[in-house]
């Protein structure tokens, strides 16, 4: 996850409907592929980090939906859909 | 009424394009959008090329919400301690009609939208679309909160992953190096200062792009378009190169250290930060493109990988315009005959085939590649930075001749290779 407190004041400034369920989970026993390991960097939100055990954790509140993960990691290690419709980020500038 | 016309499922610049065609003929449309409002999740850099649509959208957009037109356009090499700009400005640019404007998708889409309603479509929105109805091999319709819609056709505009797409077999996921994700900031900022700071009079805006350090040499670029009242500011970065990079690339923190540089921190200054986003631009061009069309199904815009990177910027919003556009000629053309397997709509390749949209990609074809090559991202902006930074220096000592400085950064073997990376810049 990048450490910068300033992603998470950015988040803070969009406008975010909750999302029931996660949209994004990472597959059961997949925890610790490696194809997980770029989302730590990658994400533009910063949700992915890994934890001491080693598996990557994902939280996907302040999602921004872009779909880099998807792309990045592939649809073998994460079960990836869109949040329900209405919920989720909604931008008021895009 | 127990069947559309036509489902479009998105309601960005293409679905919006293929709904207000449809409607504006008199079709029975309803386009699923899964945001609070048409715009709600879509993100642009960003700027539309108006001229190529102008006629495809009679009147449209003489009322659109734009933001500025853009009457100043500059280019950046940036290296880690310098950086060597180049700026263009000129009277055509200022002429109307312009040919682009910046412009922010939350708005404009819903004013769109509201333009196709005005037609006679009509727009669902919060409404997520989970599956297509597939009966006798082809498409009927679509599965949305639980209730089967059907119509005669179903237009993918559910942009650049298109899960839609896949579900109909129509597209696999993508591959990550066709791909590049964007981030970016809006920022508020007094228009006053703006102009100040930008040298614009009146509308005009002002847009600029970024190559080398503010991606760390990595495929990609920053870009800054400056709207009514904001600022526009974000990078892109190629995902291959991001993702296969285990040093420390880490892409949020790169805007933040492209926001501190000292050719954009004073641009900012005063300003505030009010939305940060983030979106994936297909990238891939005419090699990484889907299939256009199946029994039943159209794609367009993002949806069929209809974004192209021309080497100084990467274009989507007109091609989104244009094949929404298109498919919709399809639908019609395809009414006509009453048919509307993947072999009658297939006109539609035809069309985009004989319009701007798959012209450009034919003559943009290799620019992925040729834009893909890393020189240009870490050599370049290094090496005229520093013969620029020699030309311009003057020491406690004597002058060294011009000649012999230019030969010091440009020996024999840096003339060749930059004679061959020119070579390849001559296939774009």
């Amino acid at each position: 996850m990048s450490e910068s407190s300033g992603l998470k004041a950015k988040l803070g400034l969009d406008v975010f409907k909750p999302v029931g369920a996660p949209h994004i989970r990472i597959r059961p026993g997949m925890e610790k592929d490696p194809r997980l390991k770029c989302a730590v960097r990658i994400c533009p939100a910063g949700l992915y980090s890994e934890n001491e055990k080693g598996e990557i954790v994902l939280d996907v509140d302040g999602c921004l939906e872009c779909g880099t993960c998807r792309l990045a990691c592939g649809v073998e290690v994460l079960d990836w859909k869109y949040p329900e419709g209405g919920t989720g980020v909604q931008f008021r500038y895009g | 009424m127990d069947k559309f016309d036509a489902i479009i499922v998105g309601a960005g610049l293409s679905g919006l394009g293929a709904a207000y065609t449809l409607a504006g003929s008199g079709l029975e449309v309803l386009v699923f959008e899964r945001g609070d409002y048409p715009g709600a999740k879509n993100v642009t850099g960003g700027r539309l090329y108006v001229n190529p649509v102008r006629n495809l959208f009679p009147n449209l957009f003489e009322n659109a919400p734009l933001e500025r037109f853009i009457a100043h356009e500059g280019v950046t090499l940036m290296a880690k301690d310098r950086s060597l700009s180049l700026g263009y400005s000129g009277s055509e640019l200022r002429e109307e009609p312009h040919q682009s404007y910046s412009i922010l998708r939350a708005k404009f889409d819903r004013w769109m939208a509201e333009r196709v309603e005005e037609k006679g479509g009509i727009i669902l929105s919060k409404t997520r679309v989970d599956d297509v109805i597939k009966e006798n091999g082809r498409i009927a319709g679509v599965v949305a909160g639980g209730d089967e819609l059907r119509a005669d056709v179903v237009i993918a505009c559910d942009g650049v992953l298109s899960l839609l797409s896949e579900k109909a077999g129509l597209r696999a996921p993508g591959s990550l190096h066709d791909f590049a994700l964007g981030i970016k900031e809006v920022i508020a900022l007094d228009s006053g200062l703006m102009d100040e700071r930008f040298n614009l009079q009146g509308n005009e805006g002002a847009a600029r792009l970024f190559v080398g350090e503010v991606t760390r040499g990595k495929f990609g670029g920053g870009f800054l378009y400056t709207n009514k009242e904001s600022i526009s500011l974000g990078i892109v970065v190629g995902i291959q190169d991001a993702a296969g990079d285990e040093s420390s690339i880490d892409v949020p923190a790169l805007l933040d250290e492209f926001k501190g540089r000292p050719e954009i921190a004073p641009l900012i200054k005063g300003g505030s930060t009010v939305e940060y986003s983030a979106h994936v631009i297909p990238e891939g061009g005419f090699k990484a493109m889907g299939n256009l069309c199946g029994d039943g199904i159209l794609a367009a815009g993002d949806a069929a990988g209809l974004a192209l990177n021309i080497g100084f910027t990467v274009r989507g919003m007109e091609y989104a315009l244009a094949s929404g556009y298109y498919a919709a000629q399809a639908v019609l053309k395809a009414r006509d005959s009453g048919r509307f397997d993947a072999a009658t709509l297939g006109v539609y390749q035809n069309l985009l085939e004989q319009s701007f949209v798959l012209q450009d990609f034919r003559s943009f074809e290799e620019t992925p590649l040729v834009v893909g090559n890393p020189r240009i991202f870490s050599h370049y902006p290094e090496l005229f930075g520093n013969i620029m930074k020699d030309i311009y220096s003057v020491s406690d000592g004597p002058k060294r001749r011009l000649y012999p400085t230019l030969r010091k950064h440009l020996p024999l073997g840096e003339v060749w290779a930059l004679l061959k990376d020119m070579k390849e810049v001559m296939k774009i």
